[in-house]
Protein backbone atom coordinates (compact mmCIF):
# COMPACT_ATOMS: atom_id res chain seq x y z
CA UNK A 1 0.00 0.00 0.00
CA UNK A 2 0.87 3.39 -0.73
CA UNK A 3 1.25 6.41 1.58
CA UNK A 4 -1.55 8.14 0.04
CA UNK A 5 -3.68 5.00 0.09
CA UNK A 6 -3.03 4.81 4.11
CA UNK A 7 -3.70 8.44 4.46
CA UNK A 8 -6.76 7.75 2.95
CA UNK A 9 -8.04 5.05 4.99
CA UNK A 10 -7.29 6.85 7.93
CA UNK A 11 -9.05 9.97 7.36
CA UNK A 12 -5.71 11.91 7.22
CA UNK A 13 -4.73 14.91 5.85
CA UNK A 14 -1.44 15.49 4.68
CA UNK A 15 0.84 18.41 6.19
CA UNK A 16 3.64 18.05 4.01
CA UNK A 17 2.46 18.74 0.02
CA UNK A 18 2.90 16.21 -2.79
CA UNK A 19 6.63 14.48 -1.65
CA UNK A 20 6.98 10.73 -0.54
CA UNK A 21 2.97 9.68 -1.26
CA UNK A 22 3.66 7.01 -3.49
CA UNK A 23 6.48 5.55 -1.06
CA UNK A 24 5.55 1.85 0.15
CA UNK A 25 4.10 1.45 3.69
CA UNK A 26 5.79 -1.95 5.02
CA UNK A 27 4.43 -1.79 8.37
CA UNK A 28 3.19 0.18 11.26
CA UNK A 29 4.86 1.24 14.19
CA UNK A 30 3.55 3.28 17.26
CA UNK A 31 6.13 4.35 19.97
CA UNK A 32 6.64 7.84 21.40
CA UNK A 33 10.39 6.79 23.31
CA UNK A 34 13.18 8.10 20.53
CA UNK A 35 15.01 5.45 21.85
CA UNK A 36 13.28 2.37 21.16
CA UNK A 37 11.72 3.68 18.06
CA UNK A 38 15.03 4.27 16.36
CA UNK A 39 16.05 0.74 16.88
CA UNK A 40 12.41 -0.79 15.82
CA UNK A 41 10.83 0.94 13.00
CA UNK A 42 11.94 -0.49 9.89
CA UNK A 43 12.36 0.74 6.82
CA UNK A 44 9.14 2.35 5.09
CA UNK A 45 7.22 1.55 8.90
CA UNK A 46 4.60 4.24 9.36
CA UNK A 47 5.32 5.45 12.45
CA UNK A 48 2.54 6.67 14.73
CA UNK A 49 4.02 9.48 17.56
CA UNK A 50 2.02 12.02 19.99
CA UNK A 51 5.59 14.04 19.61
CA UNK A 52 5.52 16.99 16.90
CA UNK A 53 8.98 18.86 17.93
CA UNK A 54 11.37 18.87 15.19
CA UNK A 55 13.61 15.68 16.26
CA UNK A 56 10.36 13.64 14.63
CA UNK A 57 11.90 14.35 11.28
CA UNK A 58 14.82 13.72 12.43
CA UNK A 59 14.58 10.23 13.56
CA UNK A 60 11.57 9.71 10.22
CA UNK A 61 14.76 10.17 8.48
CA UNK A 62 17.80 8.02 10.54
CA UNK A 63 14.74 5.12 10.25
CA UNK A 64 13.57 5.90 6.99
CA UNK A 65 10.08 5.56 7.86
CA UNK A 66 7.45 5.79 4.99
CA UNK A 67 5.73 8.40 6.66
CA UNK A 68 4.49 10.30 10.16
CA UNK A 69 1.11 10.07 11.53
CA UNK A 70 -0.30 12.44 14.56
CA UNK A 71 -3.11 11.14 15.73
CA UNK A 72 -6.06 12.62 17.54
CA UNK A 73 -5.98 15.65 15.40
CA UNK A 74 -2.89 16.90 17.63
CA UNK A 75 -1.35 20.33 16.14
CA UNK A 76 2.12 19.94 14.67
CA UNK A 77 4.84 22.74 14.95
CA UNK A 78 5.18 24.66 11.75
CA UNK A 79 9.17 24.55 11.67
CA UNK A 80 8.44 20.85 12.09
CA UNK A 81 6.16 20.60 8.75
CA UNK A 82 8.93 22.57 6.98
CA UNK A 83 11.79 20.90 7.92
CA UNK A 84 10.00 17.68 6.71
CA UNK A 85 9.06 19.35 3.47
CA UNK A 86 13.04 19.67 3.27
CA UNK A 87 14.00 16.07 4.30
CA UNK A 88 11.05 14.90 1.76
CA UNK A 89 9.48 13.03 4.97
CA UNK A 90 5.43 13.01 4.98
CA UNK A 91 3.66 13.90 7.84
CA UNK A 92 -0.53 13.15 8.17
CA UNK A 93 -2.37 14.38 10.58
CA UNK A 94 -5.46 12.48 11.79
CA UNK A 95 -8.37 12.83 14.30
CA UNK A 96 -8.54 8.98 14.98
CA UNK A 97 -6.15 7.48 18.21
CA UNK A 98 -3.18 5.49 17.49
CA UNK A 99 -5.27 2.09 18.53
CA UNK A 100 -8.01 3.68 15.51
CA UNK A 101 -5.24 4.13 13.42
CA UNK A 102 -3.99 0.63 13.36
CA UNK A 103 -7.37 -1.03 13.38
CA UNK A 104 -7.95 0.59 9.94
CA UNK A 105 -4.48 -0.16 8.75
CA UNK A 106 -4.94 -3.79 9.85
CA UNK A 107 -8.20 -4.19 8.21
CA UNK A 108 -6.95 -2.78 5.18
CA UNK A 109 -4.05 -5.77 4.89
CA UNK A 110 -0.56 -4.12 6.62
CA UNK B 1 37.39 5.89 -2.67
CA UNK B 2 41.33 4.35 -3.66
CA UNK B 3 42.42 2.01 -1.11
CA UNK B 4 44.45 4.40 0.82
CA UNK B 5 41.70 6.61 1.09
CA UNK B 6 39.95 8.31 4.33
CA UNK B 7 36.76 10.35 4.19
CA UNK B 8 36.89 12.39 7.24
CA UNK B 9 33.80 14.63 8.58
CA UNK B 10 33.27 17.04 11.13
CA UNK B 11 30.09 18.71 12.82
CA UNK B 12 29.60 21.04 15.96
CA UNK B 13 26.80 19.73 18.06
CA UNK B 14 25.24 22.70 19.55
CA UNK B 15 23.95 22.64 22.91
CA UNK B 16 20.31 22.05 23.96
CA UNK B 17 19.42 22.49 20.25
CA UNK B 18 17.21 19.84 19.86
CA UNK B 19 16.42 21.58 16.67
CA UNK B 20 19.34 20.82 14.91
CA UNK B 21 20.10 17.54 17.27
CA UNK B 22 20.37 14.96 15.08
CA UNK B 23 21.30 16.61 11.52
CA UNK B 24 25.25 15.24 12.01
CA UNK B 25 23.80 11.73 12.02
CA UNK B 26 21.36 12.34 9.27
CA UNK B 27 24.38 14.06 7.08
CA UNK B 28 26.25 11.15 7.97
CA UNK B 29 23.81 8.71 6.82
CA UNK B 30 23.19 10.49 3.74
CA UNK B 31 26.91 10.52 2.95
CA UNK B 32 27.48 6.56 3.93
CA UNK B 33 24.82 5.66 1.35
CA UNK B 34 26.22 7.96 -1.53
CA UNK B 35 29.14 5.46 -0.62
CA UNK B 36 26.57 2.59 -1.75
CA UNK B 37 27.36 0.43 2.41
CA UNK B 38 25.05 -1.84 3.17
CA UNK B 39 21.77 -0.78 4.40
CA UNK B 40 22.33 -2.97 7.24
CA UNK B 41 25.48 -1.24 8.69
CA UNK B 42 24.33 2.22 7.91
CA UNK B 43 21.34 1.66 9.75
CA UNK B 44 23.80 0.33 12.50
CA UNK B 45 25.60 3.40 12.42
CA UNK B 46 22.69 5.65 12.55
CA UNK B 47 21.43 4.03 15.38
CA UNK B 48 24.50 4.26 17.43
CA UNK B 49 25.18 7.83 16.22
CA UNK B 50 21.98 9.55 16.46
CA UNK B 51 21.73 8.18 20.36
CA UNK B 52 25.77 9.51 21.17
CA UNK B 53 24.48 12.90 19.81
CA UNK B 54 21.67 13.40 21.61
CA UNK B 55 23.75 12.54 24.46
CA UNK B 56 25.90 15.26 24.25
CA UNK B 57 23.38 17.57 23.49
CA UNK B 58 20.97 16.19 26.69
CA UNK B 59 23.74 15.34 29.05
CA UNK B 60 26.54 17.71 27.96
CA UNK B 61 25.84 20.89 26.67
CA UNK B 62 26.92 19.62 23.35
CA UNK B 63 30.32 18.93 21.38
CA UNK B 64 31.59 17.90 18.46
CA UNK B 65 31.45 15.03 16.01
CA UNK B 66 34.46 13.54 13.85
CA UNK B 67 34.00 10.46 11.06
CA UNK B 68 36.29 8.27 9.76
CA UNK B 69 35.33 6.76 6.54
CA UNK B 70 38.19 4.40 4.71
CA UNK B 71 37.16 0.95 2.40
CA UNK B 72 36.36 -1.19 5.66
CA UNK B 73 34.83 0.82 8.73
CA UNK B 74 33.27 4.08 9.57
CA UNK B 75 34.67 5.20 13.04
CA UNK B 76 32.27 8.00 14.72
CA UNK B 77 33.55 10.19 17.91
CA UNK B 78 31.36 12.04 19.57
CA UNK B 79 33.38 14.56 22.00
CA UNK B 80 32.08 16.66 24.89
CA UNK B 81 32.93 18.62 27.50
CA UNK B 82 30.45 18.01 29.80
CA UNK B 83 29.81 16.68 33.45
CA UNK B 84 31.04 13.36 32.51
CA UNK B 85 29.94 10.01 34.21
CA UNK B 86 30.31 9.40 37.37
CA UNK B 87 29.26 5.53 37.28
CA UNK B 88 29.57 4.28 34.09
CA UNK B 89 28.45 0.64 34.24
CA UNK B 90 25.27 2.08 35.90
CA UNK B 91 24.76 4.24 32.87
CA UNK B 92 25.23 1.70 30.77
CA UNK B 93 22.39 -0.24 32.10
CA UNK B 94 19.00 -0.02 30.09
CA UNK B 95 16.74 2.06 31.90
CA UNK B 96 19.29 4.49 33.96
CA UNK B 97 18.97 8.04 32.74
CA UNK B 98 19.34 10.89 34.56
CA UNK B 99 17.35 13.29 31.90
CA UNK B 100 15.24 15.97 32.90
CA UNK B 101 11.31 15.80 33.06
CA UNK B 102 11.11 18.29 30.18
CA UNK B 103 13.45 16.34 28.09
CA UNK B 104 11.68 13.18 28.47
CA UNK B 105 8.77 14.90 27.83
CA UNK B 106 10.45 14.92 24.09
CA UNK B 107 10.34 11.48 24.19
CA UNK B 108 14.32 11.24 25.23
CA UNK B 109 15.95 9.99 28.47
CA UNK B 110 14.78 6.50 27.97
CA UNK B 111 17.93 5.33 29.42
CA UNK B 112 18.48 3.06 26.10
CA UNK B 113 20.74 5.67 24.64
CA UNK B 114 24.00 3.76 25.84
CA UNK B 115 22.91 0.52 25.53
CA UNK B 116 21.80 0.72 21.98
CA UNK B 117 25.35 2.13 21.10
CA UNK B 118 26.49 -0.90 22.84
CA UNK B 119 24.12 -3.20 20.86
CA UNK B 120 24.72 -1.86 17.03
CA UNK B 121 28.47 -0.80 17.66
CA UNK B 122 30.88 -3.55 16.40
CA UNK B 123 33.10 -1.70 19.07
CA UNK B 124 32.04 0.86 21.78
CA UNK B 125 35.06 2.87 23.77
CA UNK B 126 33.63 5.46 26.57
CA UNK B 127 36.58 7.58 27.83
CA UNK B 128 34.96 9.89 31.03
CA UNK B 129 36.07 12.15 33.56
CA UNK B 130 33.92 13.82 35.75
CA UNK B 131 33.86 17.60 35.58
CA UNK B 132 35.94 17.34 32.21
CA UNK B 133 33.60 15.29 29.66
CA UNK B 134 33.24 12.45 27.63
CA UNK B 135 34.47 10.59 24.70
CA UNK B 136 32.25 8.13 23.03
CA UNK B 137 34.08 6.46 19.86
CA UNK B 138 31.90 3.80 17.75
CA UNK B 139 33.43 1.94 15.16
CA UNK B 140 30.95 0.12 12.73
CA UNK B 141 32.69 -2.50 10.10
CA UNK B 142 31.14 -2.54 6.49
CA UNK B 143 31.64 -6.44 6.48
N1 LIG C 1 27.84 12.60 27.10
C1 LIG C 1 27.40 12.43 28.35
N2 LIG C 1 27.77 13.31 29.34
C2 LIG C 1 27.33 13.15 30.60
N3 LIG C 1 26.52 12.16 31.01
C3 LIG C 1 26.12 11.26 30.09
C4 LIG C 1 26.53 11.35 28.72
N4 LIG C 1 25.99 10.30 28.06
C5 LIG C 1 25.27 9.62 28.95
N5 LIG C 1 25.34 10.18 30.18
C6 LIG C 1 24.72 9.68 31.42
O1 LIG C 1 24.36 8.33 31.23
C7 LIG C 1 22.93 8.17 31.41
C8 LIG C 1 22.40 7.10 30.47
O2 LIG C 1 22.55 7.50 29.12
P1 LIG C 1 21.59 6.89 28.01
O3 LIG C 1 21.68 5.41 28.08
O4 LIG C 1 21.89 7.52 26.71
O5 LIG C 1 20.15 7.31 28.52
P2 LIG C 1 19.38 8.72 28.45
O6 LIG C 1 20.17 9.62 27.53
O7 LIG C 1 18.07 8.36 27.92
O8 LIG C 1 19.36 9.25 29.84
C9 LIG C 1 22.37 9.55 31.15
O9 LIG C 1 21.11 9.75 31.76
C10 LIG C 1 23.46 10.44 31.78
O10 LIG C 1 23.34 10.45 33.19
MG1 LIG D 1 20.74 9.01 25.69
Amino acid sequence: MKVKELSDIIDGRVLTGEVGLETDVTGMYACDLLSWVMSHVNKGNAWITVHTHLNVAAVALLTEASCVIIPESISVEEATIKKAVQEGIVIISTKLSAYEICCRACKAGI
Amino acid sequence: MGLSNVLKLHFDIPANDFVSAGEASSSVKKTLSQLGIAPQVIKKSAIAMYEAEINAVIHANGGTADIEIDQDKVIIKIQDEGPGIPDLDLAMQEGFSTAPDTVRQMGFGAGMGLPNMKRYADELKINTEVGRGTTVIIRVNFA
